[in-house]
């Protein structure tokens, strides 16, 4: 068996915002090729963990360390660590008007290659790209030349986000409640999305309250988040547990 | 100031006796530098100059008469002119008209010059219909009529789709002078015709230019008219420009103004719903930098019921620039069912810009709907991290940020190939690399 790469190392991490202590010491290890679901109850501090692993300056590390493949992303900017490969899908995408969403994807596209060392993706290459990737996630091409996000429905924002993560091809994607406002048949074509862009080089890490997403995109390890630490940690089984039987019975194992 | 005026008034009157002293607007002309000279030009004294001073555009030795006029060839004057779509061209270069560049017609309806129209006994009637009958009698615009002689002159008679936009651009070349400009726009417009106007001011040199325009429209029974400004002289050149529009019943009048460039710009807009059933609507976008000022002063009088107005400026101020907005809405008593909508709104990206904003609403109707909102903020710091969360670096983001804020105005532009150009130009002064869309 080939020895996979560690993609994400975090070591004790803290992080506080607004001066409110949210994370507490997290450590979790993510390698290539793996799907990692962070499950918990609200307010455990699952979005803010992925708002601190992209970088979000609101976010303040108190303690410990955040390594993506070695390096410390300490005083790494948002748009540096989306060039060295992390993505993350928001559980709310931001609405921009006057902007459309094929010149965002394009000037993100050739600001990351720039970052990169390369020149700008041939026009063509991206109108090919852009029309495969509609296809894949079944988005009319009319909506690129629509405003980013402007007044979509709450499954046409999840669906551009990760449409944007096909186009970008991240090494590590965080999707932060990607099922959240989706219905089953949105939940379906996102999922199968994710899957079919899933490879060995890359890993996923899949914030959610619920199971339901966990059905199509298969975890290889489920962490319970609960007050700012992983208290458990498992297999998908893990999560049909919590589905079953909620939060309540973690919360009674930590008291014991 | 005092020099310039003193100046103007002493050049009246040479200026007059070359004209027919028996005519009608020798009356107005007469009347008009007698009001320039009580009035005088305006100053941060007055309520709706605060925030404006003309000191410094007033303070050069300008020539009201350009001693030469040069020749310039269509490669001169392309890159100013929305050349991809056919339109009939008024060219003025250095305040004469110039016909070798110009496309104009009489066939079914006038689309050719004022000295024309002024001095032809078979355009009296329209003159002494429309001519200096809504522009105000305040110093600037008085000083303007004591003066007109050229500019545009447009009658569309009734029912005429006008078959293609009308691009009117006033050029400067003086070598080593400064001028002040005049020039007088008289646009009639029928009943049931529509009509597309581009107006621009341009300057080819670095001299100081100051131009002092007066435009009086008028919009017939069910009439459409779309005007486009636009405003990116070279940094030199001032502006003010005195735009009055009447509008009679089902009428809807349209303006897009759009200030990128000059060193003072100030733009008094009046608009008079003078029936039922009128729509106005004015938007505009200013994106200024270092030592521009961009002052925006706009009246909405609102005479009679179910007539709508709708304003809508946005602003982005950067460097030491300065911004005004004073947005006057008038409602009539007997302007039952008005709904006037107005909005502000600015983005400071400098410490040392300064905005000013002041909406005036005067509603003496007891059933009508007036919304306003004023803002002057900062760029959404969540928008900024979602692009920046994509890869596009902080700078990069903002600029792109700075053009949809802009850019959503232009979603009303009824010409695609200006909705183009001014995205063009937009997208070169914040540095955004656009043009690829399916």
């Amino acid at each position: 068996m080939v020895k996979k790469n560690i993609m994400l190392k975090i070591k004790n991490l803290h992080a506080k915002v607004e001066g409110k202590d949210i994370l507490k010491g997290i450590n979790l290890e993510i390698k290539a090729g793996e799907v990692h679901a962070i499950m918990g109850p609200n307010g455990s501090g699952k979005s803010t963990l992925a708002s601190v692993i992209t970088g979000k300056e609101e976010y303040e590390m108190t303690e410990g360390e955040i390594l993506f493949e070695k390096e410390n992303l300490e005083d790494i900017s948002p748009e540096e660590r989306a060039h060295k490969g992390i993505f993350m899908s928001f559980q709310y995408p931001i609405e921009i008007p006057g902007i459309t969403t094929t010149n965002f994807i394009k000037t993100a596209i050739n600001e990351t290659r720039k970052a990169r060392g390369q020149n700008d993706m041939p026009a063509k290459d991206m109108l090919k790209m852009l029309r495969e990737k509609c296809d894949l996630l079944d988005i009319d091409q009319k909506f690129l030349s629509r405003s980013i996000n402007d007044g979509f429905s709450g499954g046409e924002k999840k669906r551009n986000e990760i449409f944007q993560m096909a186009m970008l091809e991240p090494k590590l994607a965080i999707l932060d409640e990607t099922d959240s406002g989706l219905d089953i048949d949105a939940l379906k074509i996102v999922a199968n999305g994710v899957n079919k862009l899933k490879r060995q080089d890359n890993a996923v890490m899949v914030i959610t309250h619920y199971q339901r997403l966990l059905d199509h995109i298969i975890p290889d390890y489920v962490h319970v988040l609960f007050d700012g630490k992983i208290v458990k940690s498992g297999n998908k089984e893990l999560a049909v547990e919590l589905e079953k039987k909620g939060y309540d019975w973690i919360k009674e194992e930590i008291k014991e | 100031m005092l020099q310039l005026k003193e100046k103007l008034l002493s050049s009246f009157i040479a200026f007059e006796n070359q004209k027919d002293v028996d005519s009608y607007v020798h009356g107005i002309r007469t009347k008009a530098i007698k009001n320039f000279e009580k009035e005088g030009f305006p100053t941060k004294k007055m309520e709706n100059w605060k925030y404006t001073s003309l000191k410094k555009a007033l303070n050069y030795d300008y020539k009201l008469f350009p001693s030469e006029s040069q020749t310039l060839e269509f490669k001169d004057i392309k890159k100013y002119l929305i050349d991809e779509i056919e339109s009939y061209k008024i060219i003025f270069v250095d305040g004469k008209y110039c016909s070798h560049l110009s496309e104009t017609t009489h066939e079914g309806m006038d689309i050719c010059i004022l000295s024309s129209a002024l001095t032809q006994p078979k355009y009296d009637l329209v003159i002494e219909n429309y001519f200096d009958k809504i522009s105000k009698k305040d110093g600037i615009t008085c000083l303007n009529t004591a003066f007109s002689s050229e500019g545009t002159y447009i009658n569309i008679p009734n029912n005429v789709q006008v078959d293609k936009p009308i691009q009117v651009i006033y050029f400067s070349t003086g070598k080593n002078e400064s001028v002040l400009y005049q020039p007088r726009n008289l646009i009639v417009v029928g009943e049931n015709s529509h009509v597309e106007i581009i107006e621009r001011h341009q300057s080819l040199n670095n001299n100081s230019v100051l131009v002092n325009s007066v435009s009086e429209i008028y919009c017939n029974k069910r009439s459409i008219v779309k005007h486009y400004k636009i405003q990116n002289d070279k940094r030199n050149a001032s502006l003010i420009d005195n735009t009055f529009v009447s509008q009679e019943r089902n009428s809807d009048y349209n303006l897009h103004t759009f200030s990128l460039g000059g060193e003072l710009t100030r733009n008094n807009l009046s608009i008079f719903q003078n029936d039922e059933r009128i729509e106005s609507t004015i938007k505009g976008i200013t994106i200024i930098g270092e030592n521009q000022h961009v002052d925006h002063n706009t009246l909405i009088h609102h005479k009679k019921p179910n007539c709508n107005s709708y304003q809508d400026y946005k602003g982005i101020f950067g460097e030491n620039s300065v911004g005004v907005f004073n947005g006057q809405v008038l409602v009539e008593k007997e302007a039952q069912k008005t709904n006037a909508f107005q909005a502000n709104n600015n983005v400071l990206i400098s410490d040392k810009a300064t905005i000013n904003t002041k909406p005036q609403l005067e509603i003496f109707a007891d059933d009508v709907k007036c919304s306003h909102g004023c803002t002057v903020g900062e760029l959404d710091k969540n928008a900024l991290f979602y692009l920046r969360s994509r890869g596009i670096p902080e700078k990069e983001a903002t600029a792109l940020l700075m053009y949809g804020f802009a850019n959503k105005v232009l979603g009303s532009v009824s010409i695609p190939e200006v909705k183009t150009r001014i995205n063009n130009i937009i997208a070169n002064k914040l540095n955004v690399k656009i043009g690829f869309d399916i």
